[in-house]
């Protein structure tokens, strides 16, 4: 009986969503991408700017080849995060293109730079290693791809402000263990292949005390050169 | 000289003649591999014999079961690694009989239960379609499979238990059209295979086909297809089965997890007419009776404490896409009021659907699907059990309350 009556509801609610232009529009969800990824902004913020989980990134703002190349391995299983691999896993590739554009157009403000918990040798450590690199260990510096304010390239870079520590050290981690991966020749996995445990923590510490620049956006595609050659960043 | 001339002539005539049949044999032949490519489809070889990031058809994907690890085989034309060897009688003989060329038995992970169905014309069909593909050199992987599974005579038993080889037989009784939909639903659509309770021997019977299981390994509940009360489409339109079908959402409900990747491999590639008489023929076959509402296994005062908590946790985290009576934003938010996909014995599907969320599978018809947010890690277990119950049991559904310990144990099933 309750039901019958439920189902007939749901009639006149269809029947009425034909009922014009105007009904039909209220009784669907908003024609927008911002609707369409609702399924990704708990974890990563309404306009992709992160939320408290330090593990889980900022999008905004990231070129979007870069956001494209991760939702493409994402949905391959090569990089991997079982949450996401399982909502991308049948989802076409303009649809994954519309949504790395998307996240990459919004611009919400970057986070304040939280307060270190490590020492000022190791900050100091980090700060070298970004900007200056070690040669003898064959480290290049991170300012040589990232760019000199470390907002990244168009269209393949990442810039590395407003990611928190942890994020950075994890994804580093991933790279020296082979957990994750980029288009070949992998650069990011030559860098990481060389840092030690305590780079890592340098480094990524550093990153995340970096205030935002004036100009946060990353810098035109062909800007500077390459050390060496980097598969996500087609020459 | 006459003669000469019209010997020349007809010589002329002939060899046109003979180039003319060579066009058509030409497009029958292109015309039998665009076929062969649509069966193949229809049938969803890709969705094991394709890896993820691996050449089409090349294999290697593995399949877990509860018996070991086993991998699929690469069919594209390579005469060492491939099927570029076999004839078309060898690969009728493993469609329909489930065989090797050399008589060797095939593991049912290959659906050849119910690729028996298929047409000798339509084997051939694919045949060709699979000759005519890119050849990948790639040697099979060796299954992993636990002692004694790993001894391929054991399948003698399960054949003999539940195999019945067999070409469709359409039934005289029968429209065309009912009959075309039975033999893609039976035959290469495989529907069976999951869509049926599995016992202990990974084995489907022929009587509770279509009846509904839990897949193994998986955690997902294969509705029955005959049942009103699971997904039987009894009451459902031609039309909301369709756009189910062809674009995995419509004003009834949307598929997710296993069901997404069927669609999202096959069923969208399917045309207009296969489509509609798929589903003639489910509606079809859906029982006329529902059986006695459900009972719960949890005490009166324990669900009353849930619902109510559900309603405040549905209120405030998915009321804005359901809607607060459960009715959506069809067909892209799907209804949860008459929605029988959550009113179902089992509540797996409905508990898993708010741990993991979901997008429906982009399609021809629904290329930028909406998506539901994963709730695994904004919700208690006792908070999950509680929305579920909720939407169980508001706006007039059947279904019953669930525990928050069924909700704890789904959060470790797997995401792939
Ligand atoms: C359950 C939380 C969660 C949801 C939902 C989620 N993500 Fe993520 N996302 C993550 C985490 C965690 C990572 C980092 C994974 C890792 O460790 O590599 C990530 C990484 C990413 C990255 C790579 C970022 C970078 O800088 O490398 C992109 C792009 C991304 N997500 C997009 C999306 C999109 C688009 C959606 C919705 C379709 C989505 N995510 C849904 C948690 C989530
Ligand atoms: C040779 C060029 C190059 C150098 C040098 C380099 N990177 Fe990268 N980095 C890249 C590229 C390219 C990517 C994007 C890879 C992909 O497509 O997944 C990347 C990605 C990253 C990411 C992932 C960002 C995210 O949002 O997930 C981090 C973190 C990172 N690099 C840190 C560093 C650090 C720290 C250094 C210095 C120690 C460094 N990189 C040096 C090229 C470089
Ligand atoms: C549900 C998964 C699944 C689907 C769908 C499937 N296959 Fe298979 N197939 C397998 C597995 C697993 C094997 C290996 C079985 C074994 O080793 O006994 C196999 C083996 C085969 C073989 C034997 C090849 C060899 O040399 O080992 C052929 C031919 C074949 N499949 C063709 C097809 C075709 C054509 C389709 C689509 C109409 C199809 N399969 C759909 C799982 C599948
Ligand atoms: C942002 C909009 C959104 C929110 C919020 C949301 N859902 Fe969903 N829901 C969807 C979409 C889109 C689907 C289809 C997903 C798919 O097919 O994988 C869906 C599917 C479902 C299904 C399966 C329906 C069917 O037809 O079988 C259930 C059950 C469900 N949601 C319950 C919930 C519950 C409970 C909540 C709150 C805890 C919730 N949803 C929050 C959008 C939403
Ligand atoms: C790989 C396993 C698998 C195969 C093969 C499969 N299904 Fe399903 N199907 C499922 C699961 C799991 C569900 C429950 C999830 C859902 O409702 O989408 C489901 C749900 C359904 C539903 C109910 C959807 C709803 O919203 O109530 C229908 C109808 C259906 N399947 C029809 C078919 C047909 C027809 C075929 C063959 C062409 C088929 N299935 C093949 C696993 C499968």
């Amino acid at each position: 009986m309750f039901a019958r009556a439920a189902a007939s509801a749901a009639v006149i609610v269809t029947l009425s969503a034909f009922d014009g232009a105007a009904a039909q529009t209220a009784n669907q969800p908003p024609d927008t991408m911002a609707a369409r990824v609702e399924a990704c902004t708990p974890c990563h913020g309404n306009k992709g700017e992160g939320t408290s989980d330090v593990y889980f990134p900022r999008l905004a703002g990231k070129p979007a080849g870069y956001l494209y190349n991760q939702l493409l391995a994402f949905r391959s299983g090569r990089r991997k995060y079982p949450p996401m691999n399982y909502l991308l896993e049948f989802l076409p590739d303009p649809y994954l293109e519309a949504m790395a554009e998307y996240f990459a157009s919004e611009h919400p403000p970057l986070p304040q730079p939280a307060p270190s918990e490590v020492s000022k040798d190791v900050l100091a450590q980090g700060e070298a290693l970004a900007t200056s690199g070690d040669a003898g260990r064959g480290i290049p510096a991170c300012v040589s791809c990232h760019g000199p304010a470390l907002t990244g390239m168009q269209p393949g870079i990442p810039g590395l402000l407003g990611l928190r520590a942890a994020y950075v050290s994890a994804q580093l981690g991933a790279w020296r263990y082979g957990t994750r991966t980029a288009k070949s020749p992998d650069c990011m996995q030559l860098v990481a292949g060389h840092l030690t445990e305590a780079d890592v923590t340098a480094v990524a510490a550093w990153l995340a005390t970096r205030p935002a620049p004036a100009n946060p956006a990353p810098v035109p595609k062909g800007t500077y050169a390459l050390p060496f050659g980097c598969g996500s960043q087609p020459n | 000289m006459g003669s000469k001339l019209s010997i020349t002539l007809l010589a002329l005539a002939a060899l046109i003649t003979a180039a003319q049949a060579q066009d058509k044999t030409q497009d029958k032949s292109s015309d039998v591999i665009a076929r062969g490519e649509y069966l193949a489809r229809a049938g969803d070889c890709t969705a094991c014999h394709t890896a993820a990031e691996g050449r089409l058809f090349a294999g290697g994907r593995p399949m877990p079961t509860p018996f070991g690890t086993i991998y699929t085989s690469n069919i594209t034309p390579d005469p060492e690694t491939g099927i570029g060897k076999w004839s078309a009688d060898d690969f009728y003989r493993t469609m329909h009989n489930g065989r090797f060329p050399d008589g060797g038995l095939i593991y049912p992970a290959m659906p050849f239960a119910s690729y028996t169905k298929v047409t000798r014309a339509d084997s051939d069909a694919i045949f060709a379609y699979l000759r005519s593909i890119q050849a990948v050199n790639q040697k099979n992987k060796p299954h992993e499979l636990r002692f004694p599974y790993d001894n391929r005579q054991l399948i003698l038993g399960w054949r003999t238990l539940y195999f019945r080889e067999g070409e469709f037989r359409p039934d005289p009784a029968k429209s065309a059209e009912w009959n075309r939909g039975a033999y893609l639903v039976e035959g290469l659509g495989h529907c069976s295979m999951c869509h049926s309770p599995i016992n202990a021997l990974g084995g489907t019977s022929q009587s509770d086909a279509f009846k509904g299981g839990l897949i193994p390994m998986q955690n997902w509940y294969a509705p029955s297809l005959t049942n009103n009360r699971e997904a039987g489409l009894g009451d459902w339109s031609i039309k909301d089965i369709t756009d189910l079908l062809q674009t995995g959402v419509s004003a009834r409900g949307v598929v997710y997890g296993p069901m997404a990747e069927v669609v999202h491999n096959s069923l969208q590639y399917l045309d207009d007419a296969d489509t509609r008489a798929m589903a003639v023929y489910l509606k079809g076959i859906a029982e006329a009776s529902s059986p006695p509402p459900a009972s719960s296994a949890l005490p009166n005062t324990e669900s009353s404490l849930l619902i109510s908590l559900g309603k405040t946790v549905y209120d405030k985290n998915c009321a804005s896409c359901h809607g607060t009576q459960g009715e959506g934003k069809p067909p892209h938010w799907p209804p949860l009021a008459n929605n029988q996909s959550i009113e179902m014995q089992s509540a797996v599907n409905p508990i898993r659907m708010v741990l993991n969320g979901g997008y429906p599978p982009g399609t021809k018809g629904n290329p930028m699907p909406y998506g539901m947010p994963p709730f695994a890690g904004l919700l208690s277990d006792n908070e999950v059990a509680a929305v579920v119950s909720y939407i169980r049991t508001a706006w007039g559904n059947r279904g019953t309350p669930v525990s928050a310990r069924e909700a704890n144990e789904l959060r470790s099933a797997p995401l792939n």
